[in-house]
Formats: C-alpha cells, structure tokens, sequence
C-alpha cells in the first residue's frame, strides 16, 4: 500500500509479459498509459480548481460563490463543461482557419507538456531527464506562440493588438522567470529535476534563495497572466483580448490552459523551492510524496488566487518597468551573488548552517537594497489635495433655509 | 535514459492529441447554424470599418529584440550554471564577466530610454 503506484505498474508489466508481449512493446505501453492518465488526471484537477476559485473569489469578494448547482455548488464546473459541449464554433469571416484551430490546441499541449518531466514521489518519475529545466523552459514557451496565433489568425484588430501587448509582455517576464529559475540549478549543480529536490534535504530553496523564489513567483504570475498582469484579458480593456472571437470548446480551452497554467506553475515552485516531494516518511511511503506534493502546490496555487484576488491591476508601461528595470536586475544580481557564495563556500567547506545562513542574509541583503533603491528612484508623488470648504454650487432657494 | 526521451515523445503527441479531440468532439454534435451576420468580426456592435492589419508600433521590436539578447545569454547561463560546483573559482568569475558586460548593455538601453513603452 505504500507504494502502490509501482505496484500498479508492475502488475501491469507481469501481465503485459504474461501475455508474450517484448520488453520494449510493454514499456511502450506503460508509458502511453502513464501519459494518458497524466493528461486526464491535469483534466479532471483543473475542474476541481474551477470550483475552487469561484468559491475562493466570492468569499473573498463578500458573496457567495456558485451555490446552486449541488450541495455548495460543487456540480457547477460539470454544468459549465456539458455547455461549451454544446456551444456552436462560429468562425469569423476572413479568419486563417489553420491557424485558428491549432491555436487553443497548442496553448493547452504547451501547458501539459511539462507535467511529463514532474517528479511525483521517490521513484514515480516523469521523465528524469539531465536537462530538465531546460525542457520545461523551452515547452513553456510555446504557450507564447499560441497567442500569437490566435490574436493575428482571427480577422480582428483589437485581438492583434491585445495579442501583440500580451506577447510583448510575456516575453519581457520570461528573462526573470528563466534567471530566477538558474538559482535552484545553481545549488543543486544539477538540471535534473530530482536532483534538485535532493539537494533541499534538510533545508528548503525557499530559505537557501527566498529572494529568487520571489522573483519566480512574480514573474510567473506575469506569464500566466494573473492579477495584477491580467492585462491579457482585461475585459473592460480590449474586449477579451487575444481570444476575442473563440467561442465554444475553443474558447474552453484556452480557459482550461490558463488555470492549469497557475497549477503547472505552483508545480514549479514546488519543485524548485518548497522541495518537492519531500516531508516526513516520504522516502520509505512513496504514496506519501505524491500526497505531498499535491498538496504543496495547491497551498502555492491558492496562493497566487489570493494575491489575484486582492491587487488591482497595473498599467502594460507600468509593468514593463518593473520588468525592465528592477526585477532583470535585482534577477541577475542575485545570481552572481550566489554564484560567487556558493563556490567561495565550497572553496573553504563550510558548515552547513553557516552556508544557508549567509545565502539568507545575502538573498535579504539584495532584497532590502534592491527595494531601497527602487523606492529612491521613483518616490510617490504627492498628490493634489483640495480645501475642504469649496465653493459649491447651492439650488435656487435651499439659500434661505 | 532513451527510454525517458521515448516518454517525452509519447507524451507529447497525447498532449496534443487528447485536446484534439476535446476540440473536434463538439463539432460533431454542436449545432452548425452559421449566418452572415454571427460571423462578422467584433467591434464593439457597429460596422467593420478600415483595415484589418493596423500597423503595430515599432517599441514592440525593440522588447522583442532586447528580450532576444537576454534569451540567447540565459541558455548560456545554463551549463555555466550546472557547473559552478566543480570549476575552479577563476570559471565562475569569468561567467560574472559575461553576464557583466551584458548587464551593462541593458543599463545602456535603459538610460538611453529605449526601453519605455511611450
């Protein structure tokens, strides 16, 4: 019972070779199964997690969330997936129809290609590849180019432009997102995944590199394009922006990627900072390190609703600012720091406490100047405060009362 | 360590092929009622008017090609990255060097203003 996932793969393995399958036929065949019930799995999470924010934004919001459609509403993601079943796909005329179709397919792809390299447990592996972070990097990209496609390919100017701003925007947040994610490499001296989550035994990234698991979680908020960056679907802005004129199980895709986007993304964060899998017993109950690490993430993905739920959102010159000119550098400084720390530490072998000790005070350090020096360099304006006793204009009449 | 490869492709063409198929499932039970008035493009209820292709600001190149450059100097950063731990400390000052020089390339932009969205 402990680690049932493998026993489930190795009967079905002896069953497989029971019936005079070659070894290669019944490893082909495990890994198929395996990535399907990967896929459905992401399906069947991000249905749960629709409910989960609706109910979250209305609490929070002061109000309920959906209530009606079974006992607390928990129906209401099934009524919603039966009618986009059922929605008809209007086309727009002059549309690139190639395009067009492949666009939500391929924001979606994009999103669950990653899960295929997640470590869930000890020995319930993804692919374990040596280049892990670079993979996820590179598929996480393709999102990007979906956007694209859809703004440019359906015959709408407003959808190439709010296409062409999102872009734009998301790929000025991929550089600290990439950058912040070197750091975890950094202290792992690996890019393999579970390498990496070796490497956090006693103590997690998040005290080893705080600051760079805030630079991850700000600029990953940027690219999925949560508050306060959801210039994407700003809608009293641009209509709905890049996938204005989708409708229909299209539409239900991109809405399906973004959510799975946010749970991909506190996946992420796991790995990198919160370790993983990691947590007491999880090493002898394999069972147990897939329980964690659902759990880590979905503490994360709550999380992100919460600071979305909370901000208003900022301006596109506002945000490019703050991606240009204070998180790629604060990025950038905090990877040479530890750099140089972590290979001038190894030079003298220091303790293990003194190591973390002077990667927290370093990451701090930056941190605390970082933000000093943002604070100097765009003060808050004062702004222009009227008398209290203005000249109002007075009905005829009320004068005399 | 092929067979982890062998997955990624595997797992690539389900995770493409499922939402095709969560795609192409409703177009065969969705109504097909399409007329000349749904399919026009939407601009906030009136008529269509000027051209469709407007003509796209040039700062959108500029963030396109700065982002290149940084692009390009991360996928870089990644072995320099992995091996930190077992190059003597000359290699690691030598990565702070490179990432210096283009540090000092964006501060250039960012003083010369290019990097405002006007």
């Amino acid at each position: 019972m402990a680690d049932l996932i493998n026993l489930i793969e190795n009967w079905i393995e002896n069953l497989l070779l029971g019936w005079g399958a070659s070894q290669e036929l019944t490893l082909f065949i495990l890994q198929a199964l395996g990535s399907v019930l990967v896929v459905l799995i992401c399906f069947a999470i991000v249905i749960a997690l629709i409910w989960v924010e609706r109910k979250l934004a209305g609490r929070i919001q002061d109000r309920f969330g959906p209530n009606r459609a079974g006992p607390f509403g928990i129906f209401q993601s099934f009524a919603d997936i039966i009618k986009i079943f059922t929605k008809e796909y209007i086309t727009p005329e002059g549309a690139e129809k190639g395009f067009y179709n492949v666009a939500p397919v391929l924001a979606i792809a994009s999103v669950l290609a990653i899960w295929a390299v997640f470590p869930f447990a000890v020995n319930v592996l993804g692919a374990d590849i040596h280049v892990g972070v670079l993979y996820i990097v590179a598929v996480g990209s393709f999102g990007i180019l979906a956007i694209l496609m859809a703004g440019w390919s359906s015959n709408n100017r407003y959808s190439l432009l709010g296409a062409s701003r999102s872009v734009a925007m998301l790929i000025s947040y991929e550089i600290p997102m990439v950058v912040s994610m070197l750091v975890p490499v950094l202290l792992a001296h690996s890019m393999k995944l579970s390498d990496i989550i070796s490497a956090q035994d006693p103590w997690w990234n998040l005290i080893m590199a705080p600051l760079a698991a805030l630079v991850f979680l700000i600029s990953s908020m940027a690219e999925i394009g949560k508050a306060p960056f959801d210039l994407l679907e700003a809608e009293s802005e641009l209509v709905a922006g890049y996938h204005t004129e989708y409708s229909g199980m299209k539409f239900g895709m991109f809405y399906v990627a973004e959510f799975l986007h946010q749970y991909t993304v506190g996946a992420l964060i796991t790995i990198f900072f919160l370790g993983g899998w990691s947590g007491p017993m999880a090493v002898q109950w394999p069972i147990l390190g897939f329980i964690y690490f659902h759990i880590k993430t979905f503490v994360v993905y709550l999380v992100i609703s919460w600071i979305r739920l909370s901000l208003p959102r900022i301006r596109i010159d506002e945000m490019l600012n703050l991606n240009w000119k204070f998180l790629i550098p604060v990025s950038f400084i905090n990877l040479v720091a530890v750099a140089i720390a972590d290979r001038v530490m190894l030079e003298f072998e220091v303790a293990q406490w003194i190591y973390v000790g002077i990667m927290f005070g370093l990451n701090m350090f930056i941190l605390l100047v970082s933000l000093f020096l943002a604070g100097k360099a765009s003060p808050v304006v004062e702004r222009e405060t009227f008398p209290a006793n203005r000249p109002v204009a007075v009905p005829p009449g009320a004068e005399s009362k | 360590m092929l067979s982890y490869w062998v997955y990624i492709a595997i797992f690539l063409v389900v995770a493409v092929a499922v939402p095709i198929v969560a795609v192409g499932l409703p177009a065969l039970i969705s109504p097909k009622k399409s007329s000349k008035r749904k399919e026009e493009v939407y601009e906030c209820g009136i008529e269509t008017t000027g051209n469709i292709r407007v003509q796209l600001k040039s700062q959108y190149y500029i963030y396109a090609l700065i982002f290149l450059v940084f692009d390009i100097e991360t996928v870089f950063l990644f072995p320099w990255a992995v091996s930190v731990g077992k190059l003597p400390l000359y290699a690691v000052v030598e990565g702070v060097v490179f990432i210096a020089i283009l540090f000092a390339g964006l501060i250039y932009a960012i003083r010369k203003g290019v990097l405002a969205w006007s």
